[in-house]
């Protein structure tokens, strides 16, 4: 290697385990996450879709293997963004809340409300600027987490099923800010059980059950060509356990 | 204060000296709560954000701390600023200041420990969110202190009623003296020992009404507050 990348990619996990409280959540992960259209990580309920995005964004510390961004180990979060599935609203108004986001990422104070403003507009909740945001609805919410992910700028955006409890048009919508997102360069890595959802997104798919990556493809051949039953038995709408 | 009257009566004539116990029992509370709170915010909240070797003791004895007897802080300050005591040389003993030392030093473990449950609550809730935004160790308390004002206003009217009931303190760090250290409850207890029972009572009455008023007013604050930023 010339010179060492300040890229956070590619994101590699190198036979990864993750256990607490004396479950095994993750079991002996091996996975490499490249630029590209968005990753979609599917599985059913308690597969390890949580854990493993927490170990990508470094909150969690692998038990066992471990967990590179761009060939370094300890690289700050800063090239990172998580939503989490029950964004954590602070009590200030919406505004306030991505200008915060703008500040933590080290965002010149000078520039932040021109800068929220143009978030707010991107994830459209300009006229909700200045509502308190724990009295948004929760796919508002879910925007305002976003727009304040996306306030740091990040290579790398975690969205851990960020639609799970939103309506087809607040799914769509939401969709369509991060797939101008990934168009705009930034690598989504996004769990979901939505097989309609992954169709719609990914550009490939990490299959998870039970702590394991069964399978990873491009979308089209985990689509039409399983390479095991489990996959082949989620894709069908079987219920996978 | 003329004995003969009742407390409404030198009220309503505007009596020079109670308004001056009033006012001293008001400005010497609301600044050792001021102090407390200065103090016990950030310390609650770095001892929820914080671990340390000793950390469970400290947090038991803070705790224990809220229930610490009046008279034992007023006498523990008295020694402390008596004149042959290590702070003699400062001369507070029987002044407002050394009545407001002590009543700091009894409200703040009260603030402290609220504080510390309050941060610690809350950064379960908000901890991932926080830690994914890279905030430091300095931001998460003062974030969490701002994202839980709310609580923390009752923390602080905990501390508040705390100071303005209790007489031990002032009576034995300020001295009851008339027209420089006479606070509301030392002089009802001062009044009760003559017998004066009408005019106790109704200083009584006076004190407790001027603690809703206060409690009153944080809380319209903290409901308009709310009402704004949720
Ligand atoms: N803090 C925890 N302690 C113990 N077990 C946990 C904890 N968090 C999650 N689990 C378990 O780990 C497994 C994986 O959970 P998770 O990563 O949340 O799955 P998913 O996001 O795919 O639903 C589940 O069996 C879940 O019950
Ligand atoms: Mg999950």
């Amino acid at each position: 290697m010339m010179r060492a990348s300040l890229s956070d990619l590619p994101l590699v996990l190198d036979c990864v385990s993750f256990r607490a409280g004396g479950t095994t959540m993750l079991d002996r992960l091996s996975l490499t996450i490249g630029p590209g259209a968005p990753t979609l990580v599917v599985g059913p309920n308690g597969s390890g879709k949580t854990s493993l995005l927490r170990l990508c964004m470094g909150l969690d510390a692998p038990s066992e293997g471990a967990v590179s961004w761009g060939g370094r180990t300890n690289t700050p979060q800063t090239r990172r963004a998580i939503l989490f599935q029950e964004p954590v609203m602070l009590r200030r108004s919406v505004a306030a809340n991505i200008a915060y986001g703008l500040a933590q990422a080290g965002y010149p104070r000078a520039r932040r409300a021109g800068r929220t403003e143009e978030l707010l507009d991107r994830v459209g909740l300009l006229e909700l600027a200045a509502r308190p945001a724990r009295r948004l609805s929760g796919g508002e919410q879910q925007r305002v987490a976003l727009a304040r992910a996306l306030a740091r700028e990040p290579e790398i955006l975690l969205l851990d099923e960020p639609t799970a409890s939103l309506d087809p048009a607040a799914t769509r919508h939401f969709e369509t800010i991060a797939l101008m997102a990934a168009h705009s360069g930034t690598k989504i890595v996004m769990a979901s059980h939505d097989l309609g959802q992954v169709r719609r997104l990914a550009g490939d798919v990490v299959f998870m059950v039970r702590g394991r990556i069964l399978e990873q493809a491009s979308a089209a051949d985990f689509f039409d060509h399983p390479s095991t039953p489990e996959a082949a038995a989620f894709i069908r709408g079987d219920l996978v356990l | 204060m003329p004995e003969s009257m009742s407390a409404w009566q030198l009220i309503a004539s505007g009596d020079a000296t109670l308004f001056a116990i009033v006012r001293l029992s008001l400005v010497v509370s609301l600044s050792a709560v001021a102090i407390a709170g200065f103090i016990g915010l950030p310390l609650g909240a770095i001892l929820a954000l914080t671990r340390f070797p000793g950390r469970s003791v400290l947090i038991v004895v803070i705790n224990g701390f809220m229930g610490l007897p009046p008279v034992v802080v007023g006498l523990t300050v008295y020694l402390l600023l008596s004149r042959s005591g290590p702070l003699g040389a400062l001369g507070l003993l029987f002044t407002p200041t050394a009545m407001i030392i002590a009543q700091s030093l009894l409200v703040l473990p009260i603030i402290a420990a609220l504080t510390r449950q309050t941060i610690e609550d809350l950064w379960s809730e908000y901890g991932d969110e926080l830690t994914a935004m890279g905030v430091g160790p300095s931001g998460r308390v003062v974030t969490l202190l701002w994202d839980g004002r709310f609580s923390l206003i009752t923390a602080m009217l905990a501390g508040f009623g705390r100071a303005a009931a209790e007489v031990g303190t002032v009576m034995i760090v300020g001295g009851n003296i008339e027209g420089f250290t006479r606070t509301m409850t030392t002089a009802i207890a001062l009044e009760t020992s003559k017998g004066n029972l009408p005019l106790a009572m109704g200083l009584g009455l006076i004190l407790i009404s001027l603690i809703l008023v206060i409690n009153a007013a944080a809380w319209g604050v903290r409901v308009w507050s709310e009402q704004r930023t949720g």
